[in-house]
C-alpha cells in the first residue's frame, strides 16, 4: 500500500516535470517553427517572397536541426543553453535543446501543411488587391489550421520523447524515472508503470490533435 | 475599358523559354461582355493574367478603365485590383470561412468597417441569390452555388471590370446556363464589363458580344459576334455552326441576321435549280438568328443562282472553287 503511493507520488512528480519541459518548449517551437514553416513556403520558387538564398539558408539550417539525433544535439548546444538558463543542468535548462530539437521538425510539418493550401485561394486573395502579410494571416495560416493542429500533435509526442533523454541531464521526468527505477535498479512494477503513464499520455494528446483537426476542418 | 496594347509575356529565362504572347492587341469595351476562345496552351488564361497582372507582362501595356497598369506602384496595384473583380474556373474560395466570410473578405481588404461589410456581405448574397446560405461552408455548396458566391466576393468592391477564367467548366450544362445568365444580368444591371475565356461556343454563343480567337499568343480573330462570323473564312463561324463534312461544288451559305428568309425556296423557284440541302446548323445570337447552310446546286442556273444570293448580302463559299 505504502509502496503504491511512493510509486504514485514518484510518478505524478515525474508526469509534472515531463509537462513543463513540454509544455514549455512545445510552446517555443510553435513561436519558432511556425514562422520558419511560413517563410520556408513564401521564400520558394512561386512563393509570395521568392528567394532562393534565403530558402537555401533556411532549408539547411532545419536540415541540419533535424539530422542531429537529439541525445547529440543535446550535448552539443550546452554552451548556448548556459548562455541562457546560466545553467546545463535541471528542468529549465532541457527546455533549451527540446526546443531546437522540435522546431525545425515542427517548421518542416507547417511548410507541408502550408502547402496543401489551394493555390487558387491565394491567387483569389492577391487579385483581390490583399497584402502579402494579410495573405499569410488571413488565408494560408487559418486554411492551414487543420494540418497546423495535426503537425502539432506530432510534434508533442515527439517532444515527450525527447523529453525522456532530457531526463538524463538532471531535467527529471517520466524518461528520468524509467532509467533511475528500471535500468539501474530494476524496479519492474514501477517501470511498467512509468511505461503505462506515457502510453496514455501519448495516447492523450494524438486523439486530442486529431479531434480538434477533424472539427477544425470545413472541407 | 480594357486595352491591350502590344503585349508580349515570355516564360522562362534561360535556355528553354516559352512565348505565351506574341504580340496581342485587344480593345475590350465598357458594358460588353467579350469572349476569349483557343487551344489549350494558346495563352488564354496568361492574357486574363495579365489584366490586373497577376502576370507581369515581358512588354506592352495595360490599360484598364484609363488606368495604366503596368506603371503603378505595388500599392497602387493593389489599390486598382480591387476595382477589378475575378472568377476562377476551381471557385478559390476559403474552405475555412463560411460564404458570408468568402464574400466578406475583399470588404476586409478594402478597410471597409464591420457594420457597412455585413450590410453589404448580405446585399450581394441578394444579389446572386443564395441569401439563405450565408452561414454554409463551401464544402456544402454544389458547384453553382459556390460559382455564385465566387461572383458575390467578385464584385464585392462594385468593380466595373470583371475577369472570368473558364468560370463554367467545371460545372454541368444547367449549372453553366444559369451562371451565364448570372453574368448576363450584372452585365445589364450593373453595366459590369466583363472579359471571360473559354472553350465552350455555348458560352459565347449565349452571353457574349464580342469574342476573339487566341492561336500560339496571337489573336487570330476578333470583333463583334455578328461581323465576325460574317467575316469570309471565319474559324469562330465553322465553330459556332458545324455542318457535315464538304465535297467540292459544295455551296456553303452564311446567314447573319437574314435567317429567317425564305432564300432557299426563293432560289427554287427564280433560277433553273434544283437544291440538296446537305446540312444547316442555326443559333440565336444576340436576339438575331445566324447559321450556315450546306447546299448542293444542280442545274443550269447555278451561277445566276450564287450571284442573286451575293447580292442578297450573304456570305457564299463554294468549295474547292477557290
Ligand atoms: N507559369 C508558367 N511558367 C512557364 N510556362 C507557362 C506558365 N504559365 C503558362 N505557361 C505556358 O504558356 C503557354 C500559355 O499558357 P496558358 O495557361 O495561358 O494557356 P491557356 O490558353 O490558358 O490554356 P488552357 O486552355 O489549357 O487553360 C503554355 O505553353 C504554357 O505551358
Ligand atoms: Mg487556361
Amino acid at each position: 500500500m505504502n509502496d503504491t503511493n511512493l510509486t504514485a507520488d514518484l510518478l505524478l512528480e515525474a508526469t509534472g516535470q515531463t509537462a513543463v519541459m513540454v509544455g514549455w518548449s512545445t510552446l517555443f517551437s510553435v513561436l519558432i517553427g511556425i514562422p520558419l514553416g511560413v517563410l520556408l513556403v513564401t521564400t520558394s520558387e512561386g512563393g509570395l517572397t521568392p528567394s532562393g538564398p534565403v530558402n537555401r539558408v533556411l532549408g539547411t539550417i532545419v536540415n541540419v536541426g533535424r539530422s542531429l539525433p537529439f541525445i547529440i544535439l543535446m550535448i552539443f548546444v550546452m554552451p548556448l543553453t548556459k548562455l541562457i538558463v546560466g545553467t546545463t543542468m535541471g528542468t529549465a535548462a532541457t527546455i533549451v535543446p527540446l526546443t531546437l530539437g522540435a522546431a525545425p521538425f515542427f517548421a518542416r510539418l507547417v511548410e507541408t501543411a502550408l502547402r496543401e493550401v489551394d493555390r487558387g485561394v491565394v491567387e483569389a486573395a492577391l487579385a483581390m488587391g490583399a497584402t502579402r502579410l494579410r495573405i499569410v494571416t488571413r488565408v494560408l495560416l487559418p486554411e492551414a489550421l487543420p494540418g497546423l493542429v495535426a503537425g502539432l500533435a506530432v510534434t508533442v509526442v515527439a517532444l515527450i520523447s525527447y523529453s525522456a533523454m532530457a531526463g538524463t541531464i538532471g531535467g527529471g521526468g517520466l524518461g528520468d524515472v524509467a532509467i533511475r527505477y528500471g535500468y539501474q535498479r530494476f524496479d519492474t512494477p514501477v517501470m511498467l508503470a512509468t511505461v503505462a503513464v506515457l502510453i496514455v499520455i501519448v495516447q492523450l494528446v494524438q486523439s486530442l490533435g486529431d479531434f480538434t483537426a477533424r472539427k477544425l476542418s470545413r472541407r | 475599358m480594357i486595352r491591350l496594347s502590344g503585349l508580349r509575356k515570355v516564360y522562362g529565362s534561360r535556355g528553354r523559354e516559352v512565348v505565351a504572347l506574341d504580340g496581342v492587341d485587344l480593345h475590350v469595351r465598357e458594358g460588353e461582355v467579350f469572349g476569349v476562345l483557343g487551344r489549350s496552351g494558346a495563352g488564354k488564361s496568361t492574357l486574363l493574367r495579365c489584366v490586373n497582372l497577376l502576370e507581369r507582362p515581358t512588354a506592352g501595356t495595360v490599360h484598364v478603365d484609363g488606368r495604366e497598369m503596368t506603371s503603378l506602384s505595388s500599392g497602387e496595384l493593389r489599390l486598382a485590383r480591387q476595382g477589378i473583380g475575378m472568377i476562377h474556373q476551381h471557385f478559390a474560395l476559403l474552405s475555412s470561412r463560411t460564404v458570408a466570410g468568402n464574400v466578406a473578405f475583399p470588404l476586409e481588404v478594402m478597410g471597409v468597417p464591420a457594420a457597412e461589410r455585413d450590410r453589404r456581405v448580405a446585399e450581394l448574397l441578394d444579389l446572386v441569390e443564395l441569401g439563405d446560405k450565408a452561414g454554409a461552408y463551401p464544402a456544402q455548396l454544389s458547384g453553382g452555388q459556390k460559382q455564385r458566391v465566387g461572383i458575390a466576393r467578385a464584385l464585392a468592391g462594385r468593380p466595373k471590370v470583371l475577369l472570368s477564367d473558364e468560370a463554367t467548366s467545371a460545372l454541368d450544362p444547367q449549372t453553366t446556363a444559369s451562371i451565364l445568365g448570372l453574368l448576363r444580368r450584372l452585365n445589364r444591371e450593373l453595366g459590369l464589363t466583363v472579359l471571360l475565356i473559354t472553350h465552350e461556343m455555348n458560352v459565347v454563343k449565349s452571353v457574349c458580344d464580342s469574342a476573339a480567337i487566341m492561336r500560339e499568343g496571337r489573336i487570330v480573330e476578333s470583333g463583334e459576334l455578328p461581323a465576325l462570323i460574317a467575316t469570309p473564312g471565319s474559324e469562330l463561324t465553322r465553330e459556332l455552326f458545324p455542318l457535315p463534312e464538304a465535297a467540292p461544288g459544295m455551296v456553303t451559305i452564311t446567314f447573319v441576321g437574314q435567317a429567317d428568309e425564305p432564300v432557299v425556296s426563293e432560289l427554287v423557284r427564280k433560277f433553273d435549280v434544283d437544291v440538296n440541302i446537305i446540312g444547316g446548323s442555326l443559333e440565336t445570337i444576340g436576339g438575331r438568328p445566324m447559321g450556315r447552310l450546306r447546299v448542293e446546286l444542280t442545274g443550269g442556273g447555278s451561277a445566276d443562282a450564287l450571284a442573286y444570293l451575293r447580292d442578297r448580302g450573304l456570305l457564299v463559299d463554294v468549295e474547292g472553287a477557290a
